[in-house]
């Protein structure tokens, strides 16, 4: 079965992100596919390479990084909600003329329509949020 | 029919007491992050939770229930654990899952 | 389901505007998943009722005020808001202190109607369980 997951809140601050991972984790090793995971709201946070978590604590954002490495999972940063709370591509801060960009590996960032889109071809779409 | 996913306090919000004032006959409540404090018996909402017992499965997502020192032994009887494999098994047998955020 | 089905997606609103960002961001999912042709609904429960009250004036607190929008959804194919009675009720609301969202009805010669659809809680329960797609938010 074909799974597609929304992420509405950061790392950290709430346990959204934890559950996403652990569900989809599962879901991929019971042999489900996941058709996109998609980062919304405070969510895009997950798409950071800038976080030092302390050593003792999980990663979350590595976390996601490898998991989307084993399995190539499409993880995908809304650009709307990425822009206002400071989530740059390379691409997108040179557009935007600022002096850094900050996304992790495996993530990109795209649009509004790719989480309709998981909507759409997924059988099941499961949020995580506050 | 629709698993409907619960992660808040009832105590906090009223999330737990929306959902199962829709959730129809057949369908499937689960309990995650703090939403499990919601399965726990003589509560202020257990007679809520109890009296849809009578037509919706309610579960609980076990390592959310051990995580904050729940003992399974306080949770109103007929609340299911289920663990994240589970939850997955859930969501597909389910035509529909609908977060109650 | 296949190539080029339509499915039924509900946008399930239940937090109230302004104080987070839920509500606008919710709407611009909305806007942006219009282009989809798929058969949208949003459903207006608990908090979510105070998303579509009148005389929103946003000036003092220098946020975008969104609510007009609601009504320009219309425009967009957007025409099924349901909205729960007892939601309404709880909170000390009718539907007069709601906006009145219309749309033009391009199958019956443009004629204007009402996209709100007051439906009780029980009525709400059963439209849920007849949907493919819940966006929470």
């Amino acid at each position: 079965m074909k799974f597609s997951i929304q992420i509405n809140e950061g790392p950290y601050q709430h346990q959204a992100s934890d559950t996403a991972y652990l569900f989809t984790k599962a879901a991929l090793e019971k042999g489900h596919e996941i058709f996109r995971v998609f980062f919304y709201h405070d969510g895009v946070n997950n798409g950071t390479r800038l976080t030092v978590p302390p050593q003792d604590d999980r990663n979350v954002i590595k976390r996601w990084s490898e998991l989307s490495k084993q399995y190539n999972l499409d993880l995908v940063l809304c650009i709307a909600a990425a822009q206002r709370r400071g989530l740059l591509d390379e691409n997108e801060a040179k557009r935007q003329g600022k002096d850094a960009h900050n996304i992790a590996e495996g993530f990109r960032i795209s649009g509004l329509g790719q989480l309709i889109e998981a909507g759409i071809k997924a059988d099941r779409l499961m949020v995580f949020g506050d | 029919m629709i698993l409907h996913t619960v992660n808040k306090s009832p105590f906090e919000r009223n999330a737990l007491v929306s959902c199962l004032g829709h959730a129809q006959a057949g369908s499937s409540v689960l309990m995650i992050e703090d939403g499990v404090y919601g399965a726990i018996a003589g509560s202020q909402v257990a007679d809520v939770v109890n009296n849809s017992l009578a037509t919706v499965k309610i579960y609980v997502l076990e390592p959310d229930l051990a995580a904050r020192g729940i003992a399974k032994e306080k949770l109103i009887s007929g609340v299911q654990l289920i663990d994240y494999a589970g939850f997955v098994d859930l969501a597909a047998d389910n035509t529909t899952v609908q977060a109650w955020l | 389901m296949s190539e080029g089905t339509i499915k039924k997606f509900l946008y399930l609103n239940r937090k109230a505007p302004y104080g987070t960002i839920y509500a606008l961001e919710s709407l611009e999912v909305v806007l942006i998943g219009a282009a989809f042709d798929q058969d949208v609904s949003l459903a207006f429960v608990d908090d979510g009722v105070f998303q579509l009250t009148k005389n929103q004036n946003t000036k003092g607190i220098e946020m975008k005020g969104f609510s007009l929008v609601y009504n320009a959804l219309g425009d967009y194919g957007i025409t099924k808001l349901y909205v729960e009675k007892e939601s309404l009720e709880e909170r000390g609301l009718t539907l007069d202190d709601l906006q009145d969202v219309v749309y033009e009805d391009e199958n019956d010669d443009y004629a204007e109607k009402k996209s709100i659809l007051l439906v009780s809680r029980a009525e709400m329960g059963q439209m849920m369980e007849t949907q493919n797609v819940v966006l929470s938010f």
